[in-house]
């Protein structure tokens, strides 16, 4: 934590815990009888409920969105330079809530915790989740909360996409969604970096089919190796290029193969520090549900069919050096929604920094999503 | 244009509950105006950050887009109205943009400024220098208005196109209508507003 908590922070917080005794019915024809949501919460939910936002994570991502937890903490949550007082997702307007998704390792139900039928961590037999699973479990949070329709459910990449989902699913429950980096569907050549990740996982001599845990082990090298492949798609050759250039760390080739050039001491590190903190199981498991994304497959494949669900006013927008969602993955959701007649703005935002720009304070960025929701709070004011 | 007249005029060709696309809406004042007057729905397309920002807090639904590649996005006959405010002469294309307007709509609502306007005529004939006027406000090396047009040619584009002009309001420099801009309005009138349909 820095010195003292910066204005602009909401300062610390405290992730809770829900408990949910109602089975959840999956995609994939499972059934969880019961789980844990943890969640955290900043600003205050006013009297008719009516202005709370609901923040999706992305693939990495978990319920610690903004704040800090405690003095120790070195950084504060994924999301701080989107989320605070005065920031664009402004907590004194907004209650603002952020789950840790089901199958993730932050303290939801998920890979790592017991499966209460055998006593033992769920490991690969946790099921296999998807983001209308996921959007599924976020309506019995938002049911315990007493919120009956969200100001806004916002999202960044899959964030984003469980926005959509909501949207589509639960087309009451919403007034706005915010689709940021995100994409209707995965492509191939998005299905492919996930594949190369999962399989520097599944092959790795430590993941023991899964049940790692009861070897006292993890794969951490596969894990080293799949946030590197994917961390290069979050970067655009660019932002490599101004970052790390073609820079030695010791200013002469060493004719070997450590690490000799800045960019692979980088990655090498992204890859070690994410490795300590993430679950391989979990990371096999949100892959396959950013593969899986697909709501226009309920809707024969049409996407602007799965639009026409909808209800609530959509915000889209893109970084036009982001080439893992790129801006035209970004029109065609916007096009399905203007050929669907509903409310849609969209912005491109120009900028090096690739997908990882949505968790940037990028000036513009930072302007065009603080005046959107500004509306949506002044909405909120006007409703009461 | 102060007050934006224009907007005026065009907020009065259009019927309650229509669908709308404003091509180059700025910040959203005539959207904003045409759904809390008329209940019409519609988009903008803006490639303005300060704009799309406005038309944000606005409420209005824009969508950051560069006309000058055109409507392909958008299906035929999806909106009863295509509006572009002051901005034909501004693309690489006009006559491009129009017919992607009358694509995209079933009619198309046109305002520019006229160059045969009698200043500007007067501006270039006695000063021998590039126009600069209220309604044309840039010099010749920073203007985003590379295709100007007079009403003439405007209309001449349209007979050989076989474009249909339904309406035609032609103002002066206080915006208003009057004899001599009916009388002769490639002269005497400043901005010319079209209703036009295939």
């Amino acid at each position: 934590m820095p010195e003292s908590i910066p204005q602009d922070s909401v300062g610390l917080v405290q992730p809770q815990t829900l408990h949910v005794d109602q089975p959840l019915e999956l995609e994939c024809g499972r059934v969880l009888p019961a789980y844990d949501l943890v969640y955290e919460t900043y600003g205050t939910l006013n009297a008719d409920a009516s202005n709370a936002v609901l923040i999706c994570h992305a693939l990495s991502g978990h319920h610690h969105a903004a704040g800090y937890h405690g003095a120790d903490d070195k950084r504060p949550g994924w999301w701080e330079n989107c989320i605070g007082p005065g920031k664009p997702i402004d907590t004194n307007r907004f209650f603002v809530v952020c789950p840790n998704n089901l199958g993730g390792c932050h303290g939801s139900s998920g890979p790592t915790s017991t499966n209460p039928e055998t006593g033992q961590p769920w490991g690969p037999d946790f099921p296999m989740m998807t983001v209308k699973d996921w959007v599924k479990s976020q309506t019995r949070l938002a049911d315990a909360l007493g919120i009956a329709q969200w100001a806004a459910v916002v999202g960044g990449s899959l964030g984003g996409m469980q926005a959509m989902q909501w949207a589509i699913d639960f087309p009451e429950r919403l007034r706005h969604a915010v689709v940021i980096a995100g994409a209707p569907k995965l492509s191939a050549q998005n299905i492919a970096f996930n594949e190369v990740a999962r399989q520097s996982i599944l092959t790795d001599p430590h993941f023991h089919g899964g049940r790692y845990y009861l070897h006292d082990t993890y794969p951490r090298q596969g894990l080293i190796l799949a946030r590197m492949v994917g961390h290069i798609t979050y970067l655009s050759d660019d932002a490599m290029r101004m970052k790390f250039g073609r820079d030695l760390r010791s200013g002469r080739f060493h004719f070997g193969f450590d690490v000799e050039f800045q960019v692979e001491s980088y990655l090498r590190h992204q890859g070690e520090t994410f490795s300590r903190n993430f679950d391989a199981n979990t990371y096999l498991l949100m892959t396959k549900a950013l593969d899986y994304f697909d709501p226009a497959r309920e809707y024969d494949h049409s996407l602007e069919k799965a639009m026409e669900q909808t209800r609530c006013n959509f915000l889209v927008m893109s970084f036009n050096s982001d080439w893992r969602f790129a801006p035209e993955r970004s029109r065609e959701i916007v096009n399905a929604l203007v050929q669907a007649g509903r409310d849609v703005s969209y912005a491109e935002i120009d900028t090096p920094k690739g997908h990882d720009a949505f968790l940037l304070p990028i000036p513009e960025y930072t302007k065009l999503f603080g005046a959107y929701m500004g509306r949506v709070a002044d909405e909120v004011t006007a409703h009461v | 244009m102060s007050e934006r007249d224009d907007l005026r005029l065009i907020s009065d060709w259009i019927p309650h509950g229509a669908t709308v696309l404003d091509l180059g809406c700025g910040d959203g004042a005539l959207l904003a105006r045409l759904r809390d007057e008329r209940a019409v729905t519609g988009y903008g397309l803006e490639i303005d950050q300060d704009n799309l920002a406005a038309c944000f807090e606005k409420g209005v639904n824009v969508i950051e887009q560069d006309l000058d590649k055109g409507l392909g996005n958008f299906q035929s006959e999806r909106f009863d109205y295509v509006i572009m405010t002051q901005a034909l002469q501004a693309v690489l294309r006009p006559d491009a943009i129009l017919d992607e307007m009358l694509r995209v709509g079933r009619e198309a609502i046109i305002t520019f400024p006229n160059f045969g306007y009698w200043r500007i005529r007067a501006y270039l004939g006695f000063k021998g220098r590039m126009p600069v006027s209220s309604a044309l406000p840039y010099e010749w090396y920073d203007t985003p208005n590379i295709h100007l047009c007079t009403v003439t040619d405007f209309q001449t584009h349209c007979r050989r196109n076989d474009i249909r002009i339904i309406e035609r309001t032609v103002v002066n420099r206080r915006h208003r209508s009057g004899p001599l801009t009916r009388l002769w309005p490639n002269f005497f009138g400043e901005i010319a507003v079209y209703r036009v349909t295939r």
